[in-house]
């Protein structure tokens, strides 16, 4: 089999966990109560979201005169939230699609909630476009179809019109690669939900997914091949967001670099966010035997190598900058006038958050310290946002003519604008982390047994994976009733089941029994988990004995452990 | 169809499985369906299963994508109303072509990826408010379900079955 992984490799899924608890563990969140902590959470966002929607309606209203904007500097905190959010949207396809090309098993426990992030950051980037055309009951003019001006089409020479087509593709792609993985963790909390209303909703959400061997082949095809086409996508994306500047005569933006680095500094700013919502979350959701350290290492080397690649074509951008000897080219972004003018704050910022912090992701410790990496991802998150705004506003406020030259100053409502977005951004991710299985359970189920701990540490003592198989022939099933001092014999150590004192347990709980396990056991007397739980090899084979149905079972699935579980949780 | 008679046997463990439909096939029993919680590796093959030709469609698909950015490209910006934009004129679509690459590459993936996806649900037949058709919940969970239709040899299949390590056979009626 191919169950098979090098016992150096640390495991990725911690605990003795069976499939069952896996199920147990993903689907916890969504059948319990939410904590006093998400109400709060939510009612800051929610309040920060209807705060931004205001400015909007404000700004749509009255006039995008009510933004800093000014007809020198006719891009600024817009189009830099804009970038902002397209690049935060980055880790989740590259999650998914680069790593599962590359097969990188440890995805599978973050790639769910990655690309969840994915979708709600490129709905706020893709907002700000929209507002920023200032009548946004037209936004429909940038799709090619025929229109009341004769047949004025879109200018497809246009990156702008790049933009729309890259992110509305990878917007709708991505949505359909993240809902297409949902469906068998949709039908698995369907399968589960005992409330009538919960259950007609996961129906519908889950498409009827039934799980045929046929189906989990095109499945599998299917989510390579999406992978295949995302992969090249998602590059593209961030490449034709690069060329709305670098297409520009602006100096500090027409730079031939952009490209390659703004897709590096998108995934550096996306496996940041990952990093801070997936910090947040494994501790709400109990999910930490899940995402563990070996996580948070390996992104975190993602965002060396990725903040390398940013630091390196910073220093180009700076050196080249200077090597010119242009008067021009002394206030692009990065260059010594920006590094002694007005924006000298940005201008360290962007060096301090984005340069300076990450490296400490070179020290083993720090890297696989949960709190630490917790912290740099949030400095790097605000360094990336300085990055674009230091691009945007630090460029456009010298250009070539001194008489053009002039100071940015955001507006209140660019600043709520921007406030709003994230509330709406946590709105839809808290809403999300509650009613979504956040974890894509039947990927994890399939490397339980190479990549879990409790099948690693069997390996290590020679046990396989496979369960040995009872060859005996199962008589049908029904209980012995012939057997009374055997059942005498069990239950004065178990106790006996006492209808009018006691509540009887769903058994079926219990990993392995069914239904007609059920029955049987209560057939004989066996109700509770307490009784359960006291069970040893002893009883096991008394019980064998008794039942004569599938010998050896208990024993193998641990009951008593199981009860015993269930018994504290 | 003279009886509509079906096995339901249950494993519990992916390895188990395999081995049991291994076994089934061997002893020349025709496997109805296995319902599994994960995709399991090798499985399709130890049924039998043609390859999914999803993949080859999605080519397809991908180059009418490409077909249909060509082709809205020279209509709208060198044939229908040519426009000198920024000094770069609109003479023939091969000249323009370069500033044409993003689309035809984005609109590639979109016609792909979405029509492969369609095809995929339709294929499978799952879509909103399909109704759900494995028969046991727990095949969602961690059980694996194999269903063997029955023909007078029911006895023979739950002793064989049963030696696969089936942690739970049930003879059901299909309707």
């Amino acid at each position: 089999m191919s169950h098979y992984e090098a016992p150096i490799r640390e495991p990725l899924v911690l605990g003795d966990k069976s499939y069952h608890d896996i199920t147990e563990d993903i689907a916890k969140p969504i059948e319990g109560k939410a904590n006093k902590h998400w109400y709060i959470a939510f009612a800051i966002s929610l309040a920060a979201m209807l705060w931004g929607f205001g400015c909007i309606f404000y700004t749509v209203g009255t006039g995008i005169g009510v933004w800093g904007l000014s007809k020198n500097i006719g891009w600024a905190w817009d189009i830099t939230n804009f970038v902002w959010w397209v690049g935060i949207g980055h880790a989740g396809t590259l999650i998914s699609a680069v790593l599962l090309l590359f097969r990188q098993k440890w995805r599978m426990a973050i790639n769910r909630s990655a690309e969840a992030m994915t979708i709600f950051a490129v709905f706020q980037a893709g907002l700000f476009p929209i507002i920023h055309m200032g009548r946004p009951w037209n936004a429909f003019w940038v799709l090619p179809i025929p229109n009341q001006f004769g047949s004025l089409w879109v200018n497809f020479n246009s990156p702008l019109l790049w933009d729309v087509f890259a992110i509305s593709t990878y917007l709708s792609v991505s949505l359909v690669f993240w809902w297409t993985g949902l469906l068998p963790d949709f039908a698995m909390i369907r399968d589960r939900a005992v409330k009538p209303f919960q259950k007609k909703i996961y129906a519908l959400l889950s498409f009827g997914w039934s799980g045929r061997a046929k189906d989990w082949q095109r499945f599998e095809e299917v989510s390579l091949v999406l992978a295949g086409l995302a992969t090249p996508l998602v590059l593209s994306v961030h490449t034709i967001v690069s060329m709305d500047f670098a297409t520009s005569i602006n100096p500090g933006w027409h730079s031939t670099i952009f490209p390659p680095y703004f897709v590096a500094g998108a995934i550096f700013s996306g496996f940041a966010m990952v990093q801070t919502l997936l910090g947040i979350m494994r501790k709400v959701t109990n999910m930490e035997d899940y995402i563990t350290r070996l996580h948070v290492e390996y992104m975190n080397i993602v965002i060396i190598l990725t903040g390398g690649i940013v630091a390196v074509a910073y220093a180009t951008e700076f050196f080249i900058a200077w090597y010119t000897g242009s008067p021009y080219e002394n206030y692009t972004y990065l260059s010594v006038g920006a590094a002694t003018g007005p924006y000298a704050w940005a201008f360290y910022s962007l060096l301090f958050f984005n340069i300076l912090t990450p490296q400490f992701l070179w020290i083993k410790k720090i890297r696989r310290s949960f709190i630490w990496s917790f912290i740099i991802s949030i400095f790097i998150n605000i360094g990336m946002w300085f990055e674009r705004f230091d691009i945007i506003a630090i460029v456009l406020s010298k250009g070539h003519l001194p008489s053009t030259w002039w100071r940015f100053e955001p507006t209140f409502v660019d600043v709520g604008i921007f406030i709003g977005t994230i509330g709406f951004f946590f709105v839809l991710f808290l809403l999300y982390a509650r009613t979504f299985p956040v974890i894509a359970q039947a990927e994890v189920k399939t490397i339980l047994k190479s990549s879990g701990e409790f099948y690693k540490k069997r390996r290590e003592q020679g046990i396989p994976s496979k369960p040995a198989i009872n060859t005996v022939v199962t008589e049908p099933v029904v209980a012995v009733n012939d057997n009374e001092d055997k059942i005498n014999v069990l239950f004065d150590k178990l106790g006996k089941f006492d209808p009018n004192t006691q509540t009887a347990d769903d058994l079926k709980k219990i990993s392995g029994v069914g239904p007609k396990l059920e029955g049987v056991l209560n057939g004989i007397g066996l109700f509770t988990f307490e009784q359960v739980s006291k069970m040893t090899k002893e009883e096991y084979d008394l019980l064998d004995s008794i039942t004569g149905s599938f010998p050896g079972r208990a024993e193998r699935d641990n009951w008593a452990e199981q009860a015993k579980n269930l018994l504290n949780g | 169809m003279e009886s509509s008679k079906v096995i339901h046997a249950f494993y519990n463990d992916d390895e188990v499985l395999l081995d049991a439909v291994h076994t089934v096939k061997a002893e020349h029993h025709h496997i109805e369906e296995v319902f599994c919680p994960f995709p399991v590796h090798g499985l399709d093959k130890a049924m039998g299963l043609a390859p999914t030709k999803l993949a080859i469609t999605a080519f397809f698909y991908g180059i009418t994508g490409l077909s249909v950015a060509i082709w809205m490209t020279n209509y709208m910006m060198i044939e229908d109303w040519p426009q000198d934009i920024g000094g770069k004129p609109s003479f023939s679509w091969m000249e323009n072509m370069p500033a044409f690459v993003p689309i035809m590459f984005e609109l590639t993936v979109f016609f792909a990826a979405h029509l492969m996806v369609i095809t995929f649900y339709m294929r499978s037949r799952i879509w909103p408010f399909k109704e759900a058709e494995n028969p046991d919940p727990r095949t969602t969970d961690d059980h694996f379900l194999m269903e063997i239709p029955v023909n007078n040899n029911e006895e023979e299949l739950t002793d064989l079955l049963a030696k696969t390590g089936a942690v739970e056979i049930n003879v059901v009626e299909k309707h």
